[in-house]
C-alpha cells in the first residue's frame, strides 16, 4: 500500500537540525528544539509503526516515480519497529545530551549532528533501494565522524582515525559489491534485485557479491576478526554520542545483514557456515576482550562486540525459530547498550572516572539510582524475566535442533562471562567503599534538581522500556514471529513494492 | 596580495561570474549545471574578490557570515522536498506552475531544490576558506 507520509521520521530530524543550525551557538535554545523534535519523531514513529501493525507493509515512491526505476521507501514490520526504537533511544540520548554534554561541544554543533545521525539511521531502515541504503550509511559515517572528533583531545582523534580507516574500508567492499551487483542484474531496488538474482547463471559471481557484502557489513557491525575499531574508538567520545554508537551504529550493520541476507542472497551453506564460524570467533574474542577490561566503557564495547556474535550466529542459523531470537536480541540490545553507555556517563558525572579501580560507594550514597540501574543490568546478563532472557531460549533451542554445539558453547561462555564481569563491576562500582587514596569529584550532587532528572529519566525510559519487553515478552515474541516470517518469505515485501504483476 | 590589475579585474569579473553561476543554476533542470556547480561559480567569484582586496573587504560586501547560508539553503531545499506532500503526491515530486516566465522559463519546486543546495555550496566553500584565510591572518600578525 502507498503511504506518502512513511518518511515522517527522517524529515522531523531533517527540520530539527535546520532549524538548529539556525539557532546557532544558542545552546539553550538548543537543547529545547533538541528535546521537542526527539519527541515528534518518537510520536510519528509510534504512529508509523501501529500503522504497518495493522494495515501491512507500506511504500513510497520517490518523485513518484514507479518501484523500479525510482528510489523507493519502505516501511515493512522490521523496519518500522527499529524506526521506533531508534527513535525511543534517541528521545533518551537528546534528553542526556542536554546536561551531560559540555557547552564547549554544544557551541560547535553537538546537536544538529547528532539529529542529522539519527536521521540517517531512520533513512536507512526505512529505504528499499541498495544504493540509497548506501547514501544513508555515508550519512551516518559522516555524522558520527563528527561526533566523534568534537573536542578535539588527542585520544579522540587517535580513536577516530581508526574507526574512520575501517568505516570507509567498509564502505568501499559494499560500493564494490553494490557495483557487480548491478552489473550482473541492471537493478538496485532491493524487490527487483530479489526476483531478478533467480535468473542470474553465474551463482559463482553471486557468492563472490555476497561476500563483499558480508565484509562490508562485518566491519560495522563488529564481527571478528575486523572488530578491533570498536573497542579502540568507543571510550574516547563523550558518553551521551558513544550510547549512540554503541546503541545504534553497530546494529544498523546488523538491519543490513538481514536485509540483504533475506532478500537478495538467501544464505547457501557456505555462508551459513562462515557465519556460524564467525560468531563463535565473534562471542569468544569479544568475552576475552571483556574479562581483562577495568575500565567501564572499554569494558561495554568489549561487550558489544561480543553480543554481536550472538546476532550473527542467529542469522547463520537462518531458520524461523533462530531469526525469532536474533530479532528479539537486536530489540533489547539496541534498548540495553544504549542504556549502559549513558549509565556510564552518569558514574562519570558522580565520580570523574570510569575507572573500576578507583570507583566505589555508589550504592552507599544513591541506592535508588541504583537499583535502576541494576534493573539494566539484570536485563543485559539474562536473568529471567527480563528481556536478555526469552531472545537466548530461541537462540539455544535452535542451536540444539540444528546441532551447532560449537555455537551453543559459545552462548554458554558468552553469557557467564556476561554474567561475570557485569557482577564484577557491580562489586567494584556499587558495593566496595570508595578506596582509601581517592579523592572524589562529585559533580552530580551540586547540580539542580532539573538537571538530575534530565540525567536519571532517559536512564529511566530505556529502563522501562527494557523492563517492558522483558514483562511483556509474549507480545514481543508474536511481534518478532511476523517479522520473521516476513523475512523468511518476502513475497509481501515484493508486491508491496513492484506490485502484483511480477509474481 | 595587492595588485591593481587584478582589483580592476574583479570589479568587472565578480558581477559577471556571480551571473554566470545564475544562469547555470536556471539551465540545471533539463541541461548540465545547477545548483552544485553554480554555487561554486559563484563562491569562486568572492574568493577572486577576497584575493583582490583581502578578506575583511569581501566578509564586508556579504554584511552576513556566509556559515547562515547553510541552514537558509537547507531550509528552502527541504521545504521543496516536503512541499508535494501537501498536495497528495510523494515527496520530492515536481510542482510546476502552469505558464512559464520570461527569461527564466518554467518554474517547478526542483528550482528552489536548486536554489538551496546553491546557497549551501557557497556558504559552506565560502565558510571554509575565510577560517583557513582569517587564521593565516592572524599567524601573520
Amino acid at each position: 500500500m502507498i503511504d506518502n507520509h512513511i518518511l515522517g521520521p527522517v524529515f522531523i530530524h531533517l527540520f530539527t537540525a535546520i532549524l538548529q543550525l539556525v539557532a546557532w551557538r544558542k545552546t539553550a535554545t538548543q537543547r529545547v528544539i533538541s528535546a521537542i523534535g526527539s519527541f515528534l519523531g518518537l510520536l510519528v514513529a509510534i504512529r508509523l509503526f501501529t500503522k504497518v501493525y495493522t494495515t501491512g507493509i507500506l511504500t513510497l515512491n520517490a518523485s513518484n516515480w514507479e518501484a523500479p526505476f525510482g528510489i523507493v521507501f519502505v516501511a515493512d514490520l522490521l523496519s518500522s519497529t527499529l524506526v521506533l526504537i531508534t527513535s525511543l533511544a534517541g528521545l533518551a540520548v537528546s534528553l542526556f545530551s542536554s546536561t551531560g554534554i559540555s557547552r564547549q561541544r554544544m557551541l560547535y554543533g553537538y546537536f544538529p549532528i547528532f539529529h542529522f545521525l539519527v536521521m540517517g539511521l531512520n533513512g536507512a531502515f526505512l529505504t528499499g533501494d541498495i544504493f540509497n541504503l548506501y547514501v544513508w550509511f555515508e550519512v551516518i559515517i559522516i555524522s558520527s565522524f563528527v561526533l566523534m572528533t568534537l573536542g578535539g583531545r588527542k585520544t579522540q582523534l587517535e580513536g577516530a582515525v581508526k574507526y574512520m580507516a575501517l568505516n570507509i574500508l567498509a564502505s568501499t567492499f559494499f560500493l564494490t559489491g553494490i557495483g557487480i551487483l548491478y552489473g550482473i542484474t541492471g537493478s538496485l531496488n532491493m524487490a527487483d534485485l530479489s526476483q531478478k538474482i533467480k535468473l542470474v547463471n553465474n551463482q559463482f559471481l553471486l557468492g563472490i557479491t555476497s561476500t563483499f557484502f558480508l565484509i562490508g557489513f562485518g566491519i560495522k557491525s563488529a564481527v571478528f576478526p575486523l572488530y578491533y575499531w570498536l573497542p579502540s574508538s568507543y571510550h574516547t567520545p563523550p558518553s551521551a554520542v558513544a550510547a549512540t554508537f554503541g546503541g545504534l551504529l553497530t546494529k544498523v550493520g546488523i538491519y543490513a545483514m538481514l536485509r540483504v541476507f533475506s532478500l537478495i542472497f538467501i544464505p547457501d551453506d557456505f555462508t551459513r557456515n562462515l557465519l556460524m564460524v564467525l560468531a563463535v570467533l565473534t562471542i569468544i574474542t569479544g568475552c576475552m576482550g571483556a574479562l581483562i577490561k577495568l575500565n567501564i566503557r572499554r569494558l561495554f564495547s568489549y561487550l558489544i562486540v561480543c553480543h554481536i556474535g550472538f546476532m550473527i550466529g542467529g542469522i547463520g542459523m537462518f531458520t524461523k525459530v533462530a531469526l525469532m531470537g536474533t530479532l528479539f536480541y537486536l530489540f533489547h540490545d539496541i534498548l540495553v547498550k544504549t542504556n549502559m553507555f549513558l549509565i556510564a556517563g552518569l558514574i562519570r558525572h558522580k565520580r570523574g572516572t570510569m575507572d573500576m579501580k578507583s570507583l566505589g560507594g555508589l550504592y552507599a550514597q544513591y541506592p535508588k539510582t541504583s537499583l535502576l540501574i541494576a534493573i539494566v543490568l539484570f536485563s543485559l546478563v539474562g536473568i529471567p524475566p527480563l528481556s536478555g532472557f526469552w531472545p537466548k531460549i530461541f537462540l539455544f533451542k535452535e542451536a540444539f535442533t540444528l546441532e551447532y554445539y560449537a555455537f551453543v558453547a559459545a552462548l554458554v561462555f558468552g553469557s557467564f562471562v556476561t554474567l561475570f564481569v557485569i557482577a564484577r563491576m557491580w562489586s567494584e562500582v556499587f558495593w566496595k567503599d570508595v578506596p582509601a587514596n581517592v579523592d572524589i569529584e562529585d559533580k552530580f550532587e551540586p547540580l539542580p534538581l532539573a538537571r538530575k532528572i534530565l540525567l536519571v529519566l532517559p536512564i529511566g525510559i530505556l529502563a522501562a522500556a527494557t523492563l517492558f519487553i522483558g514483562l511483556n515478552a509474549e507480545e514481543i515474541v508474536q511481534l518478532v514471529d511476523r517479522i520473521s516470517d516476513q523475512l523468511l518469505d518476502t513475497s509481501a515485501y515484493v508486491q508491496a513494492v513492484l506490485g502484483n504483476q511480477n509474481l | 596580495m595587492k595588485s591593481p590589475i587584478l582589483q580592476s579585474a574583479t570589479k568587472y569579473l565578480l558581477p559577471i561570474l556571480l551571473l554566470f553561476s545564475f544562469f547555470l543554476l536556471l539551465r540545471g533542470h533539463y541541461y548540465p549545471g545547477g545548483g552544485f556547480v553554480g554555487g561554486l561559480v559563484a563562491s569562486i567569484a568572492f574568493v577572486l574578490h577576497s584575493f583582490a582586496n583581502g578578506t575583511e573587504a569581501t566578509m564586508k560586501i556579504l554584511k552576513r557570515k556566509p556559515l547562515s547560508l547553510i541552514p537558509i539553503g537547507l531550509g528552502v531545499s527541504a521545504i521543496s522536498v516536503t512541499l508535494p506532500l501537501l498536495f497528495g503526491y510523494p515527496p520530492m515530486t515536481g510542482l510546476w506552475f502552469e505558464e512559464p516566465i520570461p527569461f527564466i522559463g518554467m518554474i517547478g519546486s526542483s528550482l528552489f531544490f536548486d536554489l538551496g543546495v546553491y546557497l549551501v555550496v557557497i556558504g559552506v566553500v565560502l565558510t571554509i576558506l575565510f577560517t583557513i584565510s582569517l587564521n593565516n591572518l592572524e599567524e601573520k600578525n
